[in-house]
């Protein structure tokens, strides 16, 4: 089973990306910065982040400090998860 | 007057007041002015002449707006670019403005380091926020943060080299050829425009603008210059990619200003705002594409305290027309009067004004309209029309409207099949063009559907040559390498055949209103 990493990586590269793996970000890498992600793209990654995972995320949620880089994600996402099990 | 002024003049009547809010940082208008001087001193230093033409392709940040005032205050041209980009996109600017001078940030002048040696103009590179590694065997690259600290002498204003009838800006729009045109803007034009904005939005010093739309789009760039005349402050956001970090710190600050775009409305309607409280929100202001009338209600409850201001206008003369907020109730889908200084009229084929109620091109006289397109006569003269007064040439927008009897302007639709998605304009034939050179495509044809929440979406449909197979990415990430962000098609449809017109062209309007095959 592909980790919680992996999934959330490869759905930027799919989804955002277009499976251009060149241009696959760092874990620290700001994907605002980078031009990965915009106003439309972050409520796709929230949505693909709720049902994958499980999880609800809040408005209020939806700040840089949770979302703006693959690290920033995996924390979100496992802070999120420990508390829904 | 130039629109440096705007800041000259405030730094003299403010000089301790907060001009610029950008993240952690805080400037008032004597940093400004001071920082934004040395530079314009440095780039005369490395041989910027009056004229010249200097790009800025910067996200929204204190560096930005430097470098816009500075590129004033040294008697060039400003061309602003979009941070997003393409290579083979900004070589064509590049080479159409003559641009001598680039400012951009590292990572930018690294992606973008293929195009720059096809621009032979190009001279010099200016990089924002240190050098980090940027380098270039055929310019040379100096730093923002050099010709701050090179000429600490140098906080006066270089002498005035300009008079209001030269060129400040080259903005470019979207064209109908599929080849971006700059829209030519003399200082008098921008002065005029940021004045006729600031009197009918009532900007005074005491204002704070949150601006959430990128420097490099008119919409965006005169947030900047009407606080600045005034000696408001505006807070810089990056975007609107993360509302409630933007929303927080609209609060926070206490702004009283806020310019959106019908997608930034659309997501506001989205969230939950209940935790928020905008009482000194004063006005919300909606151009780039008309606000669906649906959201007006809407938008009046989240924002109980906010007058919202309807607009309308072209990068050819920034704003045409408002609609007064007591007007909103009584008639939601027209977008109002002239602003003031401008007149606005309809004319039918034959030139002639059209009495109320009938639809016609829509025609603008005034100060702020356009000089013409950079480098392209035959679409200057398309666009600029002999007018009522001897010697003048007023702007035939393209835009159907028809007027009432008191006055008011409804829009009805645009002469050519420009797509306002996200409130930036896109052109089909520049992403056709892109999708043509995809190997395999045999025919692609771009055409906007409605979306929610961009406005119109822009889909394209494809049959591809026999045998071959390409995949949806194959074909986005293709789009992607070309093409700046909001360009890229959001839906893509893989066809058999195309629906023909009697002429045997593709018709595209079969195509917008097809369901899916």
């Amino acid at each position: 089973m592909p980790s919680v990493e992996q999934e959330i990586r490869q759905f930027i590269i799919d989804n955002f990306l277009f499976g251009e793996v060149e241009r696959n970000p760092s874990n620290d890498d700001s994907l605002l910065e980078q031009g990965i992600v915009d106003s439309t793209g972050v409520l796709e990654l929230v949505a693909f982040l709720e049902k994958q995972f499980g999880i609800q995320i809040h408005g209020n949620e939806l700040v840089p400090a949770n979302l703006d880089s693959l690290n920033k994600l995996f924390d979100f996402v496992a802070r999120k998860t420990a508390i829904s099990t | 007057m130039q629109v440096e002024v705007f800041l000259e003049r405030s730094a003299a009547r403010f000089p301790d007041k907060t001009a610029l809010v950008c993240e952690e940082r805080r400037l008032n208008y004597r940093s400004i002015e001071e920082q934004s001087n040395r530079i314009a001193n440095g780039l005369i230093r490395i041989g910027v002449e009056r004229g010249d033409r200097v790009a800025v392709c910067l996200d929204n940040t204190v560096d930005a707006v430097l470098s816009i005032f500075a590129v004033l205050k040294a008697g060039a041209v400003l061309v602003l670019v979009n941070p997003t980009i393409k290579s083979e996109k900004l070589t064509y600017l590049l080479n159409d403005s003559g641009a001598r001078i680039l400012v951009a940030n590292g990572s930018s002048v690294r992606n973008l380091q293929s195009c720059l040696i096809n621009a032979p103009a190009l001279q010099t590179i200016v990089v924002s926020g240190g050098n980090a590694g940027a380098q270039s065997s055929l310019h040379r690259v100096t730093t923002l943060d050099n010709l701050l600290a090179d000429h600490s002498e140098s906080v006066q204003p270089p002498p005035k080299r300009c008079i209001d009838v030269d060129i400040a800006a080259l903005i470019y729009t979207s064209g109908t050829t599929g080849k971006p045109k700059g829209v030519i803007l003399s200082h008098l034009n921008m002065v005029a425009a940021a004045t006729s904005v600031t009197e009918y939005l009532r900007n005074t010093a005491d204002d704070i603008i949150l601006n959430v739309l990128p420097l490099s789009s008119s919409y965006g760039l005169y947030q900047v210059l009407t606080a600045l005349k005034v000696g408001a402050t505006v807070i810089l956001e990056r975007s609107f990619t993360y509302p409630h970090a933007a929303l927080r710190r609209l609060m926070e600050e206490r702004a009283t200003g806020l310019a959106i775009v019908p997608t930034i409305s659309a997501l506001l309607l989205q969230l939950d705002l209940s935790e928020y409280r905008f009482p000194a929100l004063r006005y919300l202001t909606n151009a780039g594409a008309a606000l669906p009338p649906a959201h007006i209600p809407r938008l009046q409850k989240l924002f109980p305290h906010t007058q919202l201001f309807l607009m309308y206008g072209q990068t050819e003369c920034k704003r045409v027309s408002y609609l007064p907020p007591d007007q909103l109730d009584f008639r939601p889908d027209s977008v109002g009067k002239a602003m003031p200084n401008v007149e606005a009229y309809i004319v039918g084929e034959d030139g002639r004004r059209l009495p109320p109620g009938e639809v016609g091109e829509l025609v603008v006289r005034g100060s702020n309209v356009m000089r013409g397109y950079w480098n392209l006569p035959e679409e200057t003269a398309k666009a600029l029309r002999p007018g009522p007064a001897t010697g003048e040439r007023v702007l035939h927008t393209g835009d159907f409207f028809r007027m009432d009897q008191e006055g008011y302007l409804y829009f009805i639709g645009r002469r050519d099949d420009i797509i306002k998605s996200r409130g930036e304009k896109v052109s089909p034939t520049e992403v056709e063009n892109v999708l043509y050179r995809l190997e395999g495509v045999s025919m692609a044809a771009v055409v906007g559907i409605p979306d929610p929440i961009l406005g119109a979406a822009v889909k394209a449909f494809l049959t591809l040559k026999p045998g071959v197979t390409l995949t949806e990415n194959d074909v986005l990430r293709h789009c992607a390498t070309y093409l700046e962000d909001f360009m890229v098609p959001k839906v893509l449809e893989f066809r058999e055949t195309m629906p023909r017109t009697a002429a045997g062209k593709i018709d595209k309007r079969e195509l917008a209103v097809q369901k899916e095959q």
